[in-house]
C-alpha cells in the first residue's frame, strides 16, 4: 500500500449512490456502516481504494461503496484482487467474501492468496450458510446441519476458517464481530496496517436463513461465559469476574480453557503459528469459547514487494529504451543478414 | 577442418529427421543443425515430435524423440512430408520412423546401439540391418557411439559424458554432408558448457570427428550442397511459434506503453510462453504462475482492470476452466489477451500432438451470449504479429481477444525476417481521466461511437469512482439492472461491437484467376495447404487458397469470395468446425477435410484431395 495521503473524508463520502438490497436485519448493514465509518481513519483519497468481492449477498458490498469496486465471480475475487494488488502497489485493495464464496467454491485462490501474502485485506463475512442461494449449508455450517439441501442434515464437517488460513500460512488473522462495531473497527484498523495478507473472519447474521447463529457469544445473557476478548500483551482471561483462564494444558498439546489458574499472555507476533492455531482451536463448531481479536500478525515480505523489485531490479539494470531494448531482444541469438 | 575433396552434387531441398532416444539430445541436435542451416541463408521449416512423457523408458518406441529439419534453395512453407534422411540413434527411432521414408532414402543408423537387447525391446527378431528388410534404402551403418568414445580418449572425460557427446559427432557428420557453416555451433558449445569447459572440448572433439568421419570415409561418397534461397533483405533470426508469440506479446507492452501481466498455469505446449516471458521483466513484464488456470485468467483481468496489458496462456483443457472469467471479461468490457495453444483432447488427449479442435470453444464455448474476438496465427513467425493484432484488438476495442495458436506452429520453427521496432503498430492507449457526462458524471458504460468501447477507467484516477460486475448493467450509467429492454439492448450491443470490429480483407492466391475451387484454410494449416496448392498449379491444375487470421469477427468480403468458386474445400485439423460455421453464416455447402491423427496435414495428403476435387468436383 502507498504512503496514505492524509484526506479529510467522512463516511458519508464513502456511501454510493446505489440502494442497499440487503434484507432488513441483515448484519451485512452493521458490517458496511462500520466499514464506511472506518475508511476515512485510513487517511488514503477514495480513489486508490478498491473493493473486490465474489458471489453472494455480501459479495454485494463494493457496489454501497463509493470508492473503485469490481462484483467479479463466484470464488475468484482473491485471484483477480491478487493481479490488481500485484500490479497496481499505489492501491488499497479488500477483498469482501462470504463463507461459501471463500471457503467453497474460492477455497484454492483464497489459501493460495494467504500463502503468497498478497497485500489484500480479505473481510470473510461468515453467516454459516448460503444467504444468496435461500439458504442451503455452507462449509462452516455445523455438522448435521438442517437445511433444504440437507433435510436429514449436513453430513460434512465445517471448517475452521481461522485455522484453515493459519494452516494457508497467513500472516494475519483476526475475528470480529458484525454488532460490535468499535471491535469491528479496531479489527479494520489491524488489518489496513498490516503489510501483505489480512484475514478477518466477521460473523454475520443472516437473520433470514440462519437466524442467531452467533447468539451464543453475542446475546448480553450468555456472551460472557463464551466469549474471549484477545488483546495484545494482556492475560487471555474472561467470563464473570475473570474466572477462566486460557493455559497450556499440563502435557498436552495447545491451549486450554480452566477455572483460575496463571493465563498465558496474549502475543499475536509469536513467529510460530503453533500458538495461534491453538488459539483458533478454542472454539468448536458449537462456539463454546470463542476468542475474537487479533490471533496473528507477523512480518513477512508481501508478494507484490517481491514481484515489484524483480521488475525495478531489471529495469535498473536495463539500459535505452524500451524501443532499443526490444530491437536488440530481437536480434539476440544466432541471425543472419541477407544483402 | 579441410577443405572438402569429395564429389560436391547440388540439390535444391533436403528433409532431414534426427531420431532417437529421448535422452539422446535430438531436439538440441536438428535445432544446431537449422541454425547452421539459417546461417547459410536456406529457408528452413522445422518440427520437432517428442513423447509426452519426460523420459520413457530408453530405448522403446514411446521414448522415441525426432527433429524434422527441411531446408531448401527456394522459399518453403513446410517441415516437409517425408524425410530424404533418417538419422537412427537407435533401433527403437528406425522403427518408429521407417514407415514414413520413401524408397531410395538416405538412413544413417548408430550400429553401436543395434544389440540383441535394443532390438528384443523393440520387437526386431533380427537385425534389420543384415536381414535385408532395407535394401530399398541406402542405408550407412555408423558406429556413432564407439567412434565418439574413440575420439574423446585423450581428453579424460568419463565414459557417460563421452557417449553422450555422440549426438556431436552425428551432428558433424550432416553437417559436413551437407556443407553447412559449423562456427556457430562451436560458439553454442562454448556458451551452454560454460561452467564445464571439459565438456566443451568434449563436444567439439566430437563434432570434428564426426566432420573428419565423412571427410575421410568411403562409405560417404558425396556431399551435397544447397544454396541459399532468395530471401527479401533484411536480417533473419530462426524462431519458433511460441518464441515468436512471447516477443508479440512484449512488442505489444512496448508499443502500448503499457505494463504486461501475464497469469498462466503450466501447460504443454503452452508453457514455452510463460518461461520466456519470465525472462523480460525489464521491459514491465509480470509472470505470474497462478494456482491453476481459473486464477490464471482473474489475476489477469484483476490487472487489467488496473490498467496493464493482460494476458492468459494455455491450451484446451484450461480454457474449459477459465471460461467463466473470460465472460466476466465480456460484460466488464475490458482489454484481455487469452492464448490457447491447442493440443489433441478431448480431456488430456495427446498433449504433444496438434490439432484444431478449440475452435468451438474459442467462438461459443462460454455461458449466456457471450462474444469476442478470435484470431489465429498461420506460422511460427505469424505468432509474433497475430500475438500484436490480439493485444491491438482487446486494447482498441476493450474486448477479451482469444488467440488459437497450436503445437504445430508453436513447437515449429522458420526463419523470420525481423521487423523494425516503430514500424509495428501503435497500440497507445487512452485512460479515462475526468467524467464524461454532460452533468459531470462519470459514466462507465458511455462507449466510444467509433469503436463503441466504453471508458477504461483505471482505479487510481480521482472523481471516477464507480463500481462493475458480471450483473447486468444499464446502458451508459453501469448500474445494475434488470430491466428487460435494457438486457436485450445489451446483450445486442455486446455482439454488435464484436462484429464491428474492422479486420481486413481475406485475400485471394490465384494466379491463374481462373480457379473454380477455392481452398479456405485458419491458423497452422496454412503451410501444407500452400504447399499442395503450389503442387497442383505446378501441375498445370487451376486452385485457389484463401486463409483465415480473423475467426471473430470474420473478414466483411468473405460471403463475396465465397460466392465467386463453384465449390470451396476446408481442410481442418478437427472434424469440421470451421466448415460448420461457414456452412450456417453463409448457406454455401462446403466440402469438409478433416484429419484428426494428432498430426498436421502433410501436402502431398492435401494434394491428392484437392486434385480429386478440382477434377471431379
Ligand atoms: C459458478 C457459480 N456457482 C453457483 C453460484 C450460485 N451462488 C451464488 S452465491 C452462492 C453462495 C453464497 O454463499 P456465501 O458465499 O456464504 O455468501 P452469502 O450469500 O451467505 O453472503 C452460490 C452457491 C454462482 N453465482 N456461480
Ligand atoms: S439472505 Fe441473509 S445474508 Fe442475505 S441479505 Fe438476507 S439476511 Fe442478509
Ligand atoms: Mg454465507
Amino acid at each position: 500500500m502507498a504512503d496514505p495521503v492524509t484526506v479529510k473524508l467522512s463516511s458519508k463520502d464513502f456511501k454510493s449512490d446505489q440502494e442497499v438490497r440487503w434484507c432488513p436485519g441483515c448484519g451485512d448493514y452493521a458490517i458496511l456502516a462500520a466499514v464506511q465509518g472506518f475508511m476515512p481513519e485510513l487517511g488514503i483519497p477514495r480513489e486508490n481504494i478498491v473493493f473486490v468481492s465474489g458471489i453472494g449477498c455480501s459479495s454485494r458490498f463494493p457496489y454501497y461503496m463509493n470508492t473503485y469496486g469490481m462484483h467479479s465471480i463466484h470464488g475468484r475475487a482473491p485471484a483477480i484482487a491478487t493481479g490488481l494488488s500485484a500490479s497496481r502497489p499505489d492501491l488499497s485493495v479488500w477483498v469482501v467474501t462470504g463463507d461459501g464464496d471463500a471457503l467453497s467454491i474460492g477455497g484454492n485462490h483464497l489459501i493460495h492468496a494467504l500463502r503468497r501474502n498478497v497485500n489484500l485485506k480479505i473481510l470473510l463475512f461468515n453467516n454459516r450458510i448460503y444467504g444468496l442461494t435461500k439458504g442451503q449449508y455452507s462449509p462452516t455450517s455445523e455438522l448435521g446441519k438442517i437445511t433444504k439441501s440437507t433435510p436429514a442434515g449436513s453430513a460434512d464437517s465445517p471448517f475452521n476458517p481461522l485455522s484453515l488460513a493459519l494452516g494457508a500460512e497467513a500472516s494475519f488473522v483476526a475475528r470480529t464481530i458484525d454488532s460490535d462495531r468499535k471491535h469491528l473497527q479496531a479489527v479494520l484498523r489491524a488489518a489496513a496496517a498490516h503489510e501483505g495478507s489480512a484475514f478477518v473472519e466477521i460473523y454475520q447474521n443472516c437473520n433470514i436463513f440462519n437466524d442467531g447463529a452467533f447468539d451464543l457469544v453475542k446475546d448480553p445473557s450468555t456472551r460472557d461465559e463464551h466469549l474471549i476478548r484477545l488483546e495484545q500483551d494482556a492475560p487471555i482471561v474472561f467470563g464473570p469476574d475473570n474466572r477462566y483462564s486460557v493455559v497450556y494444558p499440563e502435557g498436552g498439546f495447545g491451549l486450554q480453557v480452566q477455572e483460575g489458574g496463571t493465563p498465558i499472555v496474549h502475543d499475536a507476533t509469536v513467529d510460530d503459528p503453533a500458538y495461534a492455531f491453538a488459539l483458533t482451536r478454542l472454539s468448536g463448531s458449537d462456539l463454546g469459547t470463542t476468542p475474537i481479536g487479533v490471533f496473528r500478525s507477523v512480518q513477512r515480505p508481501s508478494y507484490d514487494e517481491i514481484v515489484r523489485k524483480q521488475v525495478l531490479d531489471a529495469r535498473a539494470q536495463a539500459t535505452g529504451t524500451p524501443g532499443e531494448m526490444f530491437t536488440e531482444l530481437l536480434h539476440a541469438g544466432d541471425t543472419w543478414t541477407i544483402l | 577442418m579441410a577443405a572438402p575433396s569429395k564429389r560436391v552434387e547440388q540439390l535444391d531441398r533436403v528433409v532431414i529427421r534426427f531420431a532417437g532416444d529421448s535422452g539422446d539430445g535430438m531436439q538440441l541436435t536438428g535445432d544446431r543443425f537449422t541454425s547452421e542451416t539459417a546461417q547459410l541463408g536456406n529457408d528452413i521449416s522445422t518440427l520437432p515430435n517428442f513423447p509426452a512423457e519426460i523420459r520413457a523408458p530408453a530405448g522403446t518406441l514411446p521414448g522415441v524423440s525426432s527433429f524434422q529439419v527441411h531446408f531448401a534453395d527456394y522459399d518453403i512453407l513446410t517441415p516437409g512430408d517425408a524425410p530424404n534422411v533418417l538419422v537412427a540413434m537407435n533401433p527403437a527411432a528406425l522403427k518408429a520412423n521407417l514407415s514414413e521414408l520413401p524408397p531410395g532414402a538416405d538412413i544413417i543408423v548408430n550400429t553401436d546401439e543395434f544389440t540383441k537387447r535394443n532390438l528384443a525391446k523393440v520387437g526386431y527378431p533380427v537385425s534389420p540391418l543384415e536381414d535385408g528388410s532395407l535394401d530399398e534404402f541406402a542405408v550407412h551403418p555408423v558406429a556413432l557411439t564407439s567412434m565418439t568414445v574413440g575420439a574423446l580418449a585423450d581428453l579424460g572425460v568419463g565414459k557417460k559424458d563421452a557417449e553422450r557427446a555422440k549426438n556431436m559427432f552425428a551432428l558433424g557428420l550432416l553437417s559436413w554432408m551437407y556443407s553447412r557453416p559449423f562456427e556457430s555451433t562451436l560458439r553454442f558449445l562454448e556458451r551452454k558448457f560454460v561452467k564445464r569447459p571439459d565438456l566443451v572440448a568434449a563436444n567439439k572433439a566430437a563434432f570434428q570427428a564426426g566432420w573428419n568421419y565423412g571427410e575421410t570415409t568411403e562409405a560417404f561418397a558425396v556431399r551435397y550442397e544447397v544454396k541459399p534461397a532468395k530471401m527479401p533483405p533484411g536480417t533473419y533470426r530462426n524462431i519458433t511459434g511460441n518464441q515468436a508469440l512471447s516477443l508479440g506479446l512484449v512488442a505489444a507492452a512496448v508499443r502500448s506503453g503499457l505494463p504486461l501481466f501475464l497469469g498462466a498455469y503450466p501447460i504443454t505446449p503452452a508453457s514455452d510462453i510463460l518461461h520466456e516471458l519470465s525472462k523480460h521483466k525489464r521491459f514491465g513484464v509480470t509472470t505470474m504462475q497462478a494456482e491453476d488456470e481459473i486464477a490464471a485468467v482473474g489475476a489477469a483481468l484483476g490487472a487489467a482492470y488496473g490498467g496493464a496489458l493482460g494476458v492468459t496462456t494455455t491450451s484446451g483443457p484450461g480454457v474449459a476452466l477459465k471460461s467463466e472469467t473470460i465472460s466476466l471479461a465480456i460484460a466488464l468490457e475490458l482489454p484481455l489477451v487469452i492464448v490457447d495453444v491447442q493440443r489433441a483432447g478431448p480431456s488430456t488427449g495427446m498433449p504433444t500432438k496438434t490439432e484444431q479442435a478449440d475452435l468451438n470453444l474459442a467462438l461459443f464455448g462460454r455461458h449466456g451470449e457471450a462474444p469476442l474476438a478470435v484470431i489465429a496465427p498461420r506460422s511460427p513467425s505469424d505468432c509474433f504479429h497475430a500475438a500484436i493484432e490480439a493485444a491491438r484488438i482487446a486494447l482498441t476495442y476493450r474486448t477479451p481477444v482469444i488467440l488459437l495458436s497450436d503445437n504445430y506452429v508453436a513447437n515449429g520453427s522458420e526463419p523470420w525476417l525481423l521487423p523494425a521496432v516503430d514500424e509495428l503498430p501503435d497500440l497507445t492507449v487512452t485512460f479515462a481521466a475526468e467524467p464524461n457526462a454532460p452533468d459531470g458524471r462519470f459514466l462507465p458504460y458511455l462507449r466510444d461511437p467509433e469503436t463503441m468501447a466504453r471508458p477504461w477507467a483505471v482505479p487510481g484516477t480521482p472523481g471516477l469512482e464507480h463500481r462493475i460486475g458480471g450483473l447486468e448493467k444499464a446502458d451508459k450509467t453501469g448500474d445494475i439492472s434488470y430491466d428487460p429492454a435494457n438486457h436485450e439492448f445489451m446483450v445486442r450491443t455486446r455482439a454488435a461491437r464484436i462484429e464491428a470490429i474492422p479486420v481486413p480483407d481475406v485475400d485471394v492466391e490465384d494466379p491463374s484467376e481462373a480457379a473454380r475451387v477455392l481452398v479456405l484454410g485458419w491458423g497452422s494449416t496454412y503451410g501444407p495447404i500452400g504447399a499442395a496448392c503450389r503442387a497442383l498449379r505446378q501441375r498445370g491444375l487451376t486452385i485457389a487458397q484463401a486463409h483465415l487470421r480473423h475467426l471473430a469477427p470474420l473478414p466483411a468480403n468473405l460471403g463475396e469470395v465465397l460466392a465467386g468458386y463453384d465449390k470451396v474445400v476446408v481442410p481442418e485439423m478437427n472434424l469440421g468446425q470451421l466448415a460448420a460455421v461457414i456452412r450456417a453464416r453463409h448457406l454455401i455447402d462446403v466440402v469438409p477435410f478433416n484429419q484428426v491423427s494428432g498430426l498436421p496435414f502433410t501436402a502431398a495428403t492435401l494434394e491428392n484431395m484437392l486434385e480429386d476435387v478440382v477434377k471431379n468436383g
